[in-house]
């Protein structure tokens, strides 16, 4: 069951939460509850980099936004943030994932349990697709053994009001997830990340399979789910990053060229690189 | 122009060609099939009667004789000793196919994917001698659960083939979707991948099923055959019994008339089960399709 099969680690002493807000540098960022930081993180597929020593935070409560041509790394880097690398047998992660100070890659951690905490959403919408609209949503619950129907029935309302979807759905929870529209889907899939009260919500392009009607609707959800999130969302969409975040990671072959505030990333980036590709010369 | 005209000219010939070759391969493959199926049917139809289908064969000479005979005891034994074969090998062979298509990575996966296909691939008969070892040796009678054991050994590398791929057809998104809401791993096979593969699963054990239930060589020193009905149903298990495959071609190996004429009509018995099985199997993937 031993999924990761080579992981190298440095041991060190975990780090202060707050040790990281220098990463940010630049004046203006304010230090934030860090919710999530990576240590010099690198991804190997084989002898192909993934993504090359990224430091970097997640803080609480505000929209972090990985952007970058396609390619750069940015998905890779989401995906190691909860592990679901393990599944990949070329891929090598070396470095440290801090999840409040503790490292989700020590040998001693279960990625289910950390699973639990950092919840993912995809690019496509993927329900369960022999699943109710409701089972979909509680899955996360049900499957673990929690048979309590009263509970089930809150969060399963809960999740979904959240996902701005209950109005939608509220008179037929016993149809297949797979009879509703594409965005209807993709706010399913964040009804059910949401449901298993997660701490971290990771998003992978959630909206590049949707229209704009529905898009926007998922951008308005990200904004109010901040309240109660540290969110990292990984897009091709500059102006969705713009709009939506309050942090911006510039990624580039696989280095994280630069990470800053959102309005300074957009407005007066401090590398020529970022500057290019925010202005469109490329990617 | 003209030449673009012709070269038109030349796919649609082409095209043609193609076409009739396909319809040629395609009149190929039914022709066996009706070929066997007319003449079983022919040969066999007039030994069709309800003593066939509610007395037990006996001696030659009761057929001979014309006094009251058929093969209702074959039948049962079919059944009884089938359905031993699918109890034994769907767990084993759907387990075998989860391990080849959601653990690729184990140690153990290629190992079991060389063993599995060999076993596909071994002639029927040594899966006889293996459970007649097995199972006939310690026993010290041939039984009708040797012959489900000899049976499960044709099935269990075909289900887990079948099991394999239909799990394959399962996007991988859907995993990672389930791992991601904190699902343990074998969680995520039982409740969202299997779940969503359940007509391909089916599909494959039908197809094995039908394999299985058409097979002769494993049976012989295995449930051995038998003349008679046991005397009650539990016979069927622990002691020699009777099944289609086998007395088809004990019957059409004897010396009698009466008897060969019997085979005939065990094999539109035979031909139907399975001719069954393969169009539930057909029609639950077109369900699945559409």
């Amino acid at each position: 069951m031993n999924f990761i099969t080579n992981i190298k680690k440095n041991k060190k002493e975990p780090t202060e939460k707050t040790s990281t807000s220098a990463i940010a540098g630049g004046e203006g960022v304010h230090p934030h509850d860090v919710r999530m930081e990576t240590k010099n993180l690198s991804v190997m597929y084989g002898k192909t980099v993934g993504v090359k020593n990224v430091s970097l935070p997640v803080y609480n409560e505000k929209v972090t936004a990985f952007i970058g041509p396609s390619g750069c790394g940015k998905t890779t880097f989401l995906r190691a943030l909860n592990r679901m690398h393990d599944l990949t047998r070329e891929a090598v992660v070396t470095g440290e994932v801090l999840l409040d100070g503790l490292d989700i890659y020590a040998p001693k951690v279960n990625p289910v349990t950390i699973r639990r905490k950092i919840g993912m959403v995809f690019q496509k919408p993927t329900p369960f697709p022999t699943m109710s609209i409701y089972n979909n949503v509680v899955a996360g619950l049900k499957l673990v053994g929690i048979r309590d129907r009263k509970l089930l029935d809150e969060v399963c309302e809960k999740a979904l009001q959240q996902a701005a979807l209950w109005n939608e759905v509220k008179d037929r929870l016993n149809t297949p997830g797979g009879s509703l529209s594409g965005g209807q889907q993709q706010r399913l899939s964040i009804a059910r990340a949401l449901a298993i009260e997660p701490e971290v919500l990771l998003m992978d392009e959630p909206t590049s399979s949707l229209d704009p009607l529905s898009s926007a609707k998922i951008e308005e959800l990200i904004h109010d789910l901040k309240t109660k999130y540290a969110i990292a969302i990984v897009t091709h969409n500059m102006q969705q990053a713009a709009r939506v975040s309050d942090y911006t990671a510039f990624f580039y072959v696989g280095n994280l060229v630069e990470f800053d505030e959102t309005k300074k990333i957009f407005t007066n980036p401090s590398n020529e690189q970022t500057e290019n590709y925010i202005s469109g010369k490329f990617g | 122009m003209i030449q673009g005209t012709k070269s038109i000219n030349r796919r649609r010939i082409n095209d043609r060609i193609m076409f009739g070759l396909l319809v040629l391969s395609t009149v190929v493959v039914m022709t066996p099939l009706l070929i066997i199926i007319g003449y079983v049917v022919i040969n066999g139809f007039n030994a069709l009667s309800i003593d066939f289908f509610t007395q037990e064969l006996g001696s030659p000479a009761r057929a001979m004789q014309g006094r009251p005979t058929g093969l209702m005891h074959t039948m049962l034994g079919t059944i009884v000793v089938d359905f031993m074969a699918l109890i034994i090998a769907v767990p084993i062979g759907i387990g075998a196919g989860i391990m080849l298509s959601e653990y690729p990575d184990h140690k153990l996966n290629p190992v079991l994917r060389i063993m599995n296909d060999t076993l596909n691939g071994m002639p029927a008969i040594l899966k006889g001698m293996l459970a007649f070892v097995l199972v006939v040796k310690p026993m010290g009678t041939f039984s009708g659960l040797a012959g489900g054991v000899a049976l499960a050994f044709v099935m269990i590398p075909i289900v887990a083939r079948t099991t394999e791929s239909a799990l394959m057809a399962i996007p991988w998104a859907i995993r990672e979707a389930g791992l991601a809401i904190g699902l343990p791993r074998w969680r995520v096979v039982l409740s969202t991948v299997m779940p969503a593969a359940k007509t391909g699963l089916v599909t494959g054990v039908l197809i094995a099923f039908a394999r299985a239930a058409g097979e002769a060589a494993p049976l012989v020193f295995t449930s051995f055959g038998n003349n008679y009905m046991p005397r009650n149903w539990t016979g069927m298990i622990w002691g020699p019994v009777d099944t289609l495959p086998q007395r088809l071609y004990s019957l059409a190996i004897s010396p009698y008339k009466e008897w060969h004429t019997m085979g005939w009509a065990a094999g539109i018995v035979l031909l139907t089960f399975v001719i069954i099985l393969f169009v539930a199997a057909r029609l639950l993937t077109r369900k699945k399709n559409s």
